[in-house]
């Protein structure tokens, strides 16, 4: 593993955006704060968390999509704050996003030929009309559509297939870098399954690498190398996914994997642990460790001391507990 | 267990069809469904398998083009379906009452919460204000929600998503219904809120001896709370089971492949079964088998005949033709 080249690296990325309060006062919301962690060449890293914990932020941040308030992103060792708007453009063809909804990320108006080929016009990929068709149709076999629905638009489609044509705009630039913002999680079991296999195969051919934000933690299990688990705007724990799903260290992961209900009712169990209250506001979010009003485990020193991550072994965790 | 008398809810045969101007479309079709006295009987299926339809029939609010075309519902011996519509109010809200999935829509954003829980006691109990803001309270209360004095005065937006839910399960019984209609409760709430409303839903369900359909895709959440489950596909029940039976001894195709894309512990790294395919669109349904162009196992009588729902061990119904078993009937 330690072979592969590191692709994308970010340190202590903040994010914090501007809001107005219930009586117009200036807020800042803390969305991301102090996040590090690091992609290898043709791995898939997951980002997991609760809604408003960061981790579509943070997406957003690798691809310097949104301006960080504070830390850097490196990819392929360039660091892409110092670079110019051309030559982030340049740099941007090897990172591409596939979005959650396949209803809102397309243009209803555009048919399916312009979705994919719009990519490779932009950055004016092919002299020639007949080689960008050529190259349209190429992905959208790779992708599992059928040639004859190239002037079709995306209300004609399904939510299985419209996020098909999704991929295959992001797979137009021969990326090396695909961020997929919970790819399937507006769609059907089944359908999700499709995708997933898709993404696999894909990942397998083209040697991808993907950075892979999900709710879900099941599918997060099957599709990732490495977790990184986020609560209110930082890491908990990162590490190789199955360590984190036998031997979750932080109290929050502990949490968060015995809540997910297991497609088996022999695992049922009478009396879950279950987290208490509600996720605290990123407006204000509690001093020392965020999880701390929450954990059952807390002690004096979490409402005071923001915990570092440590490693054990092959996992990092913020935790004061942590042994 | 078939005997409707001492059950809950008996729906039998009931066919609820669209008439749109594209042609009609069975979203429910033919279904029997019955769910005993204090018990958690799961419906699951994708999109459009008719589930939803299935529970806005059982409280008559399939609105136009949808209708009723056959069948019954019956509520503890009572026929829904010639009830007056007056009397149907009365029934929904008291004897059956329903949570959805996105709580913000439905509640009233301009009244208070506790405001909206009154309201159907006051409606349907004949309760006095001061006896209905102090029940209210109190299922506040048992429902979970901290503070319940200062939540009563909260609007809506003023409540999280998990708080939303716990206000829709207060009103939902606050009337003591006999059956709580719960459609897709925990879809929209992240998995910390979504394991504390289903353990919330189940505790209840014991206390006041609720029955539950819960309506869901979630294997997970059908192996969580369900004794007893259905699943149906494209408008039709193709399987049902008790709740280990069905994880233990699933029998139908359409089940596995429900089962076999559920990325799950165990399953390598790699591929997952799946289904190929999508749903049928119920306007363009195949021939014979509904599921038949997507399994694996179709034959050709597949698609020429549907099949019946076969008993295969009791209390475990299929409809397929390869699903006996091998030992007893089904065969075509």
């Amino acid at each position: 593993m330690s072979a592969r080249p590191r692709l994308l690296e970010a340190d202590h990325l903040v994010m914090e955006f501007g809001a107005r309060g219930v009586m117009r006062e200036k807020q800042t919301v803390q969305a991301v704060s102090g996040v590090s962690f690091y992609i290898d060449e043709g791995e898939t890293l997951a980002l997991v968390g609760e809604s408003g914990c960061g981790k579509s932020t943070v997406g957003r941040l690798a691809l310097r999509l949104l301006e960080p308030t504070g830390g850097s992103v490196r990819f392929e060792g360039t660091d892409l704050g110092s670079l110019s708007p051309s030559e982030l453009r340049a740099i941007r063809r090897k990172m591409q996003i596939i979005f959650q909804d396949p209803y809102a990320s397309l243009d209803p108006r555009m048919k399916v030929y312009s979705i994919i080929a719009e990519p490779l016009v932009t950055h004016r990929v092919y002299g020639a009309k007949r080689e960008t068709e050529a190259r349209v149709r190429e992905l959208m076999s790779r992708v599992g559509l059928g040639p004859e629905q190239i002037d079709r638009y995306p209300h004609q489609f399904s939510g299985g297939q419209r996020q098909r044509i999704g991929i295959a705009r992001a797979l137009a630039l021969n990326p090396k870098l695909v961020v997929c913002d919970e790819p399937v999680s507006a769609l059907d079991v089944s359908i999700q399954a499709q995708i997933l296999n898709l993404l696999s195969d894909l990942q397998e051919e083209l040697g991808l690498t993907y950075l892979f934000i999900s709710h879900d933690l099941g599918v997060v299990r099957h599709i990732s190398d490495r977790i990184c688990v986020m609560f209110l705007g930082r890491l908990c724990e990162t590490g190789p996914t199955e360590d984190i799903f036998r031997t979750p260290l932080h109290p929050y992961t502990k949490f968060l994997l015995e809540a997910v209900p297991k497609p088996d009712p022999h695992l049922r169990k009478e009396k879950k642990a279950l987290l208490a209250g509600e996720m605290p506001s990123p407006v204000n979010p509690p001093p020392g460790c965020r999880f701390h009003t929450r954990c059952p485990e807390s002690g004096d020193i979490c409402a005071q001391v923001t915990p570092e991550m440590r490693s054990f072994g092959a996992r990092q965790a913020a935790c004061h507990f942590i042994r | 267990m078939d005997t409707a008398d001492n059950g809950t809810l008996s729906i039998k045969n009931l066919s609820t069809h669209f008439f749109t101007r594209r042609g009609i479309a069975a979203a429910v079709d033919d279904v029997t469904l019955f769910i005993p006295k204090k018990s958690v009987v799961g419906v699951v299926g994708e999109s459009g398998c008719g589930k939803s339809v299935t529970a806005l029939s059982v409280l008559r609010l399939v609105s136009r083009p949808g209708r009723i075309v056959s069948g019954s519902v019956s509520l503890g011996g009572e026929d829904l379906l010639a009830k007056s519509p007056a009397e149907m109010r009365q029934i929904r809200g008291s004897r059956i009452s329903m949570i959805f999935q996105e709580p913000m829509t439905s509640l009233n954003p301009v009244y208070t919460a506790g405001r909206q829980v009154m309201e159907a006691m006051m409606i349907h109990g004949g309760t006095g204000k001061a006896e209905a803001r102090d029940r209210t309270v109190e299922m506040f209360r048992a429902v979970g929600i901290p503070e319940p004095e200062r939540r009563f005065r909260a609007f809506p937006h003023q409540l999280s998503g998990g708080l939303r839910q716990r206000v829709m399960i207060a009103m939902a019984m606050v009337c003591r219904p006999s059956l709580m209609i719960a459609d897709e409760p925990t879809t929209a709430l992240d998995v910390t809120i979504e394991a504390q409303i289903l353990h919330l839903m189940k505790e209840l369900q014991e206390t006041f001896g609720t029955s539950i359909m819960m309506i869901t895709h979630n294997m997970g959440v059908v192996a969580e709370i369900c004794d007893y489950v259905y699943v149906m596909y494209a408008g039709k029940i193709v399987e049902q089971a008790g709740v280990f039976e069905l994880f233990d001894d699933t029998r139908h195709p359409y089940t596995l492949g429900l089962l076999g894309s559920i990325p799950r512990h165990g399953s390598p790294k790699g591929r997952l079964l799946g289904i190929p395919g999508t749903v049928p669109s119920l306007l363009d349904l195949p021939k014979g088998c509904r599921f038949s162009p997507r399994c694996d196992r179709a034959e050709r009588y597949c698609s020429e005949r549907e099949p019946e729902m076969y008993e295969v061990a009791p209390g475990h119904k299929v409809r397929c033709f390869h699903c006996s078993g091998g030992s007893k009937g089904g065969s075509p």
